[in-house]
């Protein structure tokens, strides 16, 4: 559902680009307003969010989906923990609905994806345990789990088929979210060349917080 | 066929035991609408686990059958689907926890109802985890076999009730040594407002030797090299 922010980017106390292939990592405090703008539209946002204070109660796509009673995340979407904790809730988004089925890419998926020979290329499962490991405290690949796509477009059929259709996002368009506790935000800006993800063409991403 | 091993699993029970490459888990709907929760782990390294986004979007579906195989996180398969007679399985709507069986059928404590006390899932697969060194860390998406849940246009989703019916059968045919934890809890969709949760019947037998023309591993390009990752991970292993 799409619905515009009143907040001004002037205003945040803190902004970021994140270049594609990059990972970033921070604590968003409860009741800050975090937001993730397409700069150039069609970006994949690989994103992870973890009670900061208890990180094993983490981000959980599968609670999401169940207690919203459905696969997509737009404006009004509760993201759940494992333990059913309200993590953030989000308030705005001009793009319309976001994924949290199709995962992040890794080395591993590509070779099974695309080909044998493609191991080498940069990946989503690296860059969030570089970030993992900037955060620290003793977090490493257990702490990997199912992410959110911000700004990417995976449909399923009613048949059961998953689609891979062209995004829907486009330069400008953003995702804003209130944290409802103290939360962990770990970011991998997808570098993803073999599919439409990133329209064949990583750009950076831009983060807000606002108090 | 020598079956190896046989076990009823009874409504709300849970297991976990390694099963080896090779050998077919057969599981059997007794008596129709069960629904078994499931991890999988790689069981000489459990930090390689089994992955909903890469075994759906590998195989570019959201329905599990046969046909499909499971993939773990690390470009490798536990197992294939050689044999479905309920035709669909879950994979992404979770399990059930203490907050939602409270919410929906109330409480049931062992003071008043002995071992027919109200279990749920999630509990359930921190204890067998626990058994294996392994817990909140390593829950990731699970499995929910023989339960039917279906999209529409907007992604709303409707739990499918009577999908499976009495002596629906999965046998799943493992292509590495795999940690399997199954829990026979009710499906957190399940719209049903009684506590009833339905027994699964495990069998384990040796599986005939792999043809080159094996549906699962040929089913597409994705599983061939997933097969491969794995036939080299033994061959480095053995």
């Amino acid at each position: 559902m799409i619905t515009e922010s009143t907040l001004d980017p002037a205003a945040a106390v803190y902004r970021k680009v994140i270049a594609a292939g990059e990972h970033w990592v921070h604590l968003v405090k409860a009741g800050q307003h975090f937001r993730i703008l397409d700069l150039e539209g069609n970006q994949a946002a690989d994103t992870l969010f973890y009670n900061a204070h208890e990180p094993e109660d983490r981000y959980a796509a599968d609670v999401t989906i169940r207690r919203q009673g459905g696969l997509y995340l737009t404006t009004g979407t509760v993201l759940r923990s494992t333990g059913g904790t309200a993590l953030l809730t989000i308030v705005a988004d001009t793009c319309g609905r976001h994924d949290t089925l199709g995962g992040a890419c890794s080395r591993e998926s590509n070779t099974m994806r695309y080909a044998l020979e493609k191991e080498p290329m940069h990946a989503c499962r690296d860059i969030f345990l570089c970030g993992i490991h900037e955060w620290g405290h003793g977090l490493g690949k257990r702490d990997i789990t199912n992410n959110i796509n911000f700004f990417m477009n995976v449909p399923v059929t009613p048949e059961g088929k998953l689609t891979f259709a062209d995004g829907i996002s486009a330069p400008g368009r953003y995702v804003e979210m209130r944290a409802e506790c103290d939360v962990i935000a770990l970011i991998s800006n997808c570098p993803q060349l073999n599919n439409p993800c990133n329209a064949y063409n990583p750009t950076p991403v831009e983060v807000f917080l606002w108090d | 066929m020598k079956i190896l091993y046989e076990k009823t699993l009874t409504g709300g029970g849970m297991w976990s035991q390694t099963i080896g490459r090779g050998k077919v888990l057969r599981l059997t709907d007794l008596e129709g609408g069960a629904n078994l929760s499931t991890l999988l782990y790689n069981a000489a390294e459990p930090i390689e686990r089994y992955n909903m986004p890469d075994t759906l979007k590998g195989q570019h579906t959201f329905q599990l059958t046969a046909g499909h195989c499971l993939h773990s996180d690390m470009g490798r398969l536990f197992c294939s689907l050689i044999h479905d007679t309920a035709g669909w399985h879950d994979t992404v709507c979770g399990c059930t926890d203490a907050a939602l069986v409270a919410e929906k059928y109330g409480t049931s404590t062992y003071q008043e109802a002995r071992n027919d006390f109200y279990r749920n899932a999630r509990e359930n697969f921190l204890i067998e985890l626990a058994k294996h060194g392994l817990g909140k860390r390593d829950i990731v998406p699970n499995l929910n076999l023989f339960s039917k849940v279906v999209a529409d246009e907007a992604g709303k989703l409707s739990y499918v009730p009577g999908a499976s019916p009495a002596g629906a059968v999965l046998e799943l045919r493992f292509e590495m040594d795999t940690l399997v934890v199954l829990t026979a809890c009710q499906h957190p969709l399940d719209p049903a407002m009684i506590y009833a949760p339905k027994p699964v019947q495990l069998s384990v037998y040796a599986a005939p030797p792999i043809t080159p023309d094996d549906t699962c591993l040929h089913s597409c390009p994705e599983n061939e090299r997933a097969y491969q990752n794995t036939s080299d991970y033994y061959a480095l292993r053995s």
